[in-house]
């Protein structure tokens, strides 16, 4: 034989954020794995925004850590600068987000990689599956080696048959001009995969010293940094930060993208893919908020040891000389220098609907996929589908159940079920507004709401598992002390109340009730509350959250209810919908295309309405009855 | 679903009106119906002609001619069940209607069930649950404006409204959603305060259709009508003249009537529940006491009051303590017993003009004068008076009025959230509880308990 011919357990198609969380989890849960990449320079890669987390991402990363991944504990080591965004509002909606050092980031997550048991990193382009009996068997690569494997993860982000385009200027080469991946796609068409095409892009990368900072505004990092990773010491991650900058277009940018608006690919046609409407380029905000005189631009920088800046809020695809002219219409950047230009990239990826909402393909046995592969956009989303294909390739070849994560229990059980279930046209970008139960699903709890898992997949080990549940029963035991603790309406209680503005006590009450209040808060009534014992910083922020927020707290738990009542009412997957005589023909195409696990599911699927559900009930339960009837 | 045979039923009321329709639904509606109607132009086999026609001709059964009647075909899916629809219109008289209808189901069809058409327009997906759940009221509603009630609630009355509200909630949830996803372009200075105008008006809005949950409770049993008076004013004989017949033990000894008795009768159309109560005064004698607390409980609850005062005599305590309990009270005050001798007081009469009513109506129980005037009075203080039944929306249902008063509360705690400055994402949790107690209503919230609803309410499986 003249070709290399291996076994191993699990096999992942990419080392982007997907495959390195997909890959991590695979060895960690001691599975022979082997990762492949084009570059195994690229391991981790930053191509776009050098940031980590931001609004609704911010939740993923601390999804993925309470889990038991990477992308948390990475960042903690590798930022420059940290925020707590939107901090004034309620906790529902705050959101970490940190700047990385794209190179020192890349580098880390390689070393821990490098030093994982069970984990093997190939550079070679795999381009064909192996499926025997709807089951996969291996994978060959390009140069024709063969990999016997149980489970395959693909991550293969925007590599796939990948196309970098400005103005007319069109590169079939993967991001920041790496080789892209051409033959994978035809593999998985053969198996009847359906292919999408989606487009994404990236802003210029420009010089440093040709910025003038006197004309921008200085944003600059929290002076409590507050880490990512639940296992990272706070104490470790207060450091020197560097800032950011923000900037503004005008209207003199806004008119040289309208001039030229017929020279974007985008516009004329040459870019067939659909791009992310919620990570627009710049000429698209333009286009589409007409009536805006100016949008936000982030001047961010990409690493402690480089000059590149990053523009955020400006990709684009247009030609190279309208870049330089409308970038230079940019208060501060009147004379910036461009290093690298910005473009958008086309790339092949799969309509998630033939996935299971475990990740794995509902048609192959064994084959996961993960990451902007399955139709999404950023760096989170990718590393969150891919710790769930990862876990569940290797429940997979365990022979164990595997693992869902459902709406009501984190961001990530949003992201993957709207993947599965709603159509999806666009580069999914994780928000907000998406997740119903988000005043449950807070960044500060996702080591309550998700160790559980992490720990019985095997991903945390038992002491910190053991922890988050000591975490627990404090915040327990500390908010039934201030249920019960009740202060009189006494001189010194009214005093203090006076003192910040709260009404007087009429009759006595608990200290919870004082917290309730909009005016106080736990730390307010520290002076009248007069047993407290010191606790860490989590418990108590967790104590006053539970407290102060009990009623929506209490109303979003019954929401959750309802939606799991629907949710445990099972379908069959292979049923045919053709059965049901009086359900819409659309209803019929859309449940017999997706076979949904659930009602709750079904009623997702866009295109089946409250009605057609209703029907679908009421056809279930007749065929029921008629069953009971038989007996 | 074993929807496929062909139901018949009269559509219109077993009455002796003008027209009657039977309506037969099914797969092969228009085929049976072809095998008994004569078209007046031969070429129009029914079979042949195209959909939502109407046409002349008879039917027979075998030769015998039995009505002159216009025939309407409407082929699936639009009509009322989406399935095919024949509808016989033949001249009224139970009996030409009836023996249509058993021709029908002579040939194939069979007898429909109580709301089986629209137990089959919501299976096939025509109408939405309120629909068909004013449907079954119409089926099971007592009273000629119960059905009117019924009817527009069909026409989606009811739906349109709750439809309205449902998308301005839902158009705050978008902008509170859209701005967290995209502060940079979406502005929430100032939002409490224009959310909070919007909620105020939602909160009416929602107030009045509750309030019409009341009214539809009204029409739908009949208005609660508590008779008052001192022992032998003459209630039960006023009762009896109204009913026309003798239910109630009228005798000359005060006290008589022992019990609560409870009538429904229709004037001019309007249902009234009339409770018979023992007379209000005070006695020792336990029998009638009884009768006597569950008369002052009634009268608490009641949604009107006929008081009935005996001219004959002068007033008495019973008088004041009735007069005294009217204050606030919708009544009707009937002057008794003018066939005889006016006894009572000059200050008596001054009590009198007292009660706070438009309807002072003198009548005589026993000779039935006034009785009329009366009856009248009912159909004014009813129809153009409280209550409009052409353009308010009535809420006849139970479960709708539980569901209204859901999204109310909900309603009332954004307001209380945003009076408190509670950050802008909390108040999609209210809105959104709202938005579906609300879809509830309208069926366009997906329910897990909705089957057993559907299925106890049509009898359906059995």
């Amino acid at each position: 034989m003249n070709y290399v011919e291996e076994n191993y357990d699990v096999l992942v198609v990419g080392a982007g954020h997907a495959g390195c969380e997909a890959a991590l989890a695979s060895a960690r849960l001691g599975l022979n794995t082997i990762m492949f990449t084009v570059s195994v320079d690229s391991i981790a890669l930053m191509p776009c925004n050098p940031n980590i987390g931001g609004s609704s991402k911010g939740h993923l990363v601390r999804e993925i850590d309470a889990l038991g991944g990477e992308m948390g504990k990475n960042i903690d080591k590798t930022f420059i600068q940290s925020k707590m965004l939107n901090a004034s509002k309620g906790p529902a909606v705050h959101s970490l987000r940190a700047q990385a050092d794209k190179k020192n980031y890349s580098q880390s997550m390689r070393e821990v990689l490098e030093n994982t048991e069970n984990l093997t990193i190939r550079q070679a382009e795999v381009s064909e599956l192996i499926v025997e009996d709807g089951k996969i068997k291996g994978a060959k690569t390009f140069s024709g080696a063969v990999y016997h494997v149980k489970a395959v993860v693909l991550c293969t982000g925007t590599y796939l048959k990948a196309r970098c385009i400005y103005g007319d200027v069109s590169n079939p080469t993967g991001p920041n001009g790496l080789q892209a991946a051409n033959h994978l796609t035809d593999s998985l068409k053969a198996l009847g995969i359906e292919m999408y095409r989606f487009k994404t892009g990236t802003p210029a990368r420009v010089d440093k010293r040709s910025i003038d900072f006197s004309k921008m505004e200085e944003q600059k990092g929290d002076e409590k940094v507050i880490p990512f990773s639940f296992t990272t010491n706070p104490e470790s991650v207060q450091k020197e930060q560097i800032s950011c900058w923000l900037t503004y277009t005008n209207k003199d940018t806004h008119k040289i993208i309208m001039d030229n608006i017929d020279r974007s690919p985008l516009f004329s046609g040459a870019i067939e893919g659909t791009g992310p409407r919620y990570c627009p380029s710049i000429e698209d905000k333009v286009v589409k908020f007409a009536d805006k005189e100016r949008h936000q631009v982030f001047i961010e920088p990409e690493g402690l040891y480089t000059n590149e800046m990053y523009l955020g809020g400006m990709s684009s695809s247009l030609p190279e000389d309208v870049q330089y002219a409308m970038y230079r219409t940019v208060p501060g950047l009147e004379n910036v220098k461009i290093v690298r230009n910005a473009y958008a990239i086309e790339y092949d990826c799969i309509n998630p609907r033939q996935l299971l909402p475990t990740l794995e393909f509902k048609a192959i046995k064994g084959l996961f996929s993960g990451g902007q592969f399955n139709g999404s956009s950023g760096y989170e989303e990718a590393a969150a589908q891919g710790i769930m294909a990862g876990i569940n390739a290797a429940m997979y070849v365990k022979g164990k159940e595997q693992v869902v994560i459902d709406r009501s229990q984190g961001y990530i059980g949003v992201l993957i079920d709207d993947l599965v279930t709603k159509e999806n046209h666009e580069p999914y970008r994780m928000m907000t507004s998406r997740a119903e139960y988000r005043l449950l699903l807070r960044q500060d709890n996702a080591d309550l709401r998700l160790s559980r898992i992490g720990y019985k997949v095997g991903l945390i080990s038992e002491e910190r598992y053991n922890s988050v549940v000591r975490k627990q029963e404090n915040i327990n035991r500390e908010i039934e002390r201030l249920e019960k603790t009740k202060v009189g309406a006494s001189g010194r209680i009214q005093e203090f109340l006076e003192k910040n503005g709260s009404t007087a006590l009429k009759t006595a009450a608990s200290l919870a009730e004082l917290i309730r209040r909009p005016e106080l808060d736990y730390e307010k009534i520290a002076e009248i509350d007069d047993e407290r014992q010191p606790l860490p910083d989590d418990v108590i922020n967790q104590v006053n959250i539970e407290i102060k927020y009990e009623g929506y707290i209490a109303r979003q738990l019954s929401q959750v209810q309802q939606f799991k009542k629907l949710e445990n009412k099972k379908l069959d997957p292979e049923f045919d919908y053709t059965v049901v005589p009086s359900l819409r023909k659309e209803a019929v195409q859309k449940l017999n295309l997706y076979k949904p696990l659930s009602i709750g599911q079904a009623s997702r699927i866009s295109g089946v309405s409250p009605a057609d559900i209703s029907v679908l009930l009421v056809f279930l339960e007749q065929q029921k009855r008629k069953k009971e009837q038989q007996k | 679903m074993g929807n496929t045979d062909t139901i018949a039923a009269i559509a219109t009321g077993v009455t002796n009106s003008g027209i009657g329709i039977i309506r037969i639904s099914g797969e092969d509606s228009i085929e049976i119906a072809d095998r008994i109607f004569v078209p007046f132009k031969k070429e129009n086999k029914l079979n042949n002609v195209k959909s939502h026609t109407i046409h002349y001709g008879y039917i027979k059964d075998n030769d015998n001619v039995i009505d002159e009647v216009l025939v309407s075909v409407m082929r699936k899916p639009n009509t009322y069940t989406r399935e095919n629809v024949v509808e016989i219109n033949c001249h009224g008289g139970i009996t030409v209607v009836k023996s249509v209808l058993d021709v029908v189901l002579k040939n194939g069809a069979r007898p429909a069930d109580a709301g089986e058409f629209t137990k089959r327009a919501f299976l096939n997906g025509r109408i939405d649950l309120s629909q068909a759940e004013a449907v079954i009221d119409i089926i099971n509603a007592k009273n000629e404006y119960a059905l009117k009630s019924s009817v527009s609630q069909l026409r989606g009355s009811v739906s349109s409204k709750i439809k309205e509200i449902r998308e301005t909630i839902l158009e705050k949830i978008a902008y509170i959603e859209a701005a967290l996803d995209d502060p940079e372009h979406i502005e929430m200075n100032g939002f409490g305060d224009e959310l909070l105008l919007t909620i105020k008006s939602i909160k009416s809005r929602l107030e009045k259709l509750l309030n019409s949950a009341d009214n539809g409770k009204v029409i739908k049993e009949g208005i609660k009508t508590v008779i008052l008076g001192k022992p032998n004013a003459g209630k039960s004989s006023f009762l009896n003249a109204l009913l026309g017949e003798e239910r109630a033990i009228v005798t000359d000894v005060e006290g008589t009537t022992r019990d609560v008795l409870e009538e429904n009768i229709s004037i001019h159309g309007v249902s009234l529940n009339i409770i018979d109560t023992a007379g209000i005064r005070d006695t020792e004698n336990i029998v009638e006491k009884i009768g006597i607390d569950k008369a002052r409980k009634m009268a608490e609850d009641a949604d009107l009051i006929i008081y009935i005062a005996d001219t004959s005599k002068p007033f008495d305590d019973n008088d004041r303590e009735i007069i005294d309990f009217l204050k606030g009270r919708k009544a009707i005050v009937l002057l008794n017993k003018s066939d005889l001798e006016k006894e009572i007081l000059s200050e008596d009469e001054k009590l009198i003009e007292t009660i706070d009513t438009a309807y002072k109506i003198k009548i005589s129980a026993k000779t039935g004068y006034g009785i009329e005037e009366f009856e009248s009075a009912i159909k004014e203080m009813f129809f153009a008076g409280e209550i409009d039944f052409n353009d308010q929306i009535y809420i006849t249902n139970a479960r709708h009025k539980q569901n209204i008063a859901d999204a109310l509360e909900s309603i009332k705690m954004v307001e209380n959230s945003i009076e408190n400055n509670m950050p802008e994402d909390f108040f999609t949790i209210d809105l959104m509880n709202s938005y579906e107690a609300l879809g509830k209503v309208i069926g366009e919230a997906v329910e897990d308990d909705l089957v057993d609803k559907i299925f106890s309410s049509f009898c359906m499986g059995k």
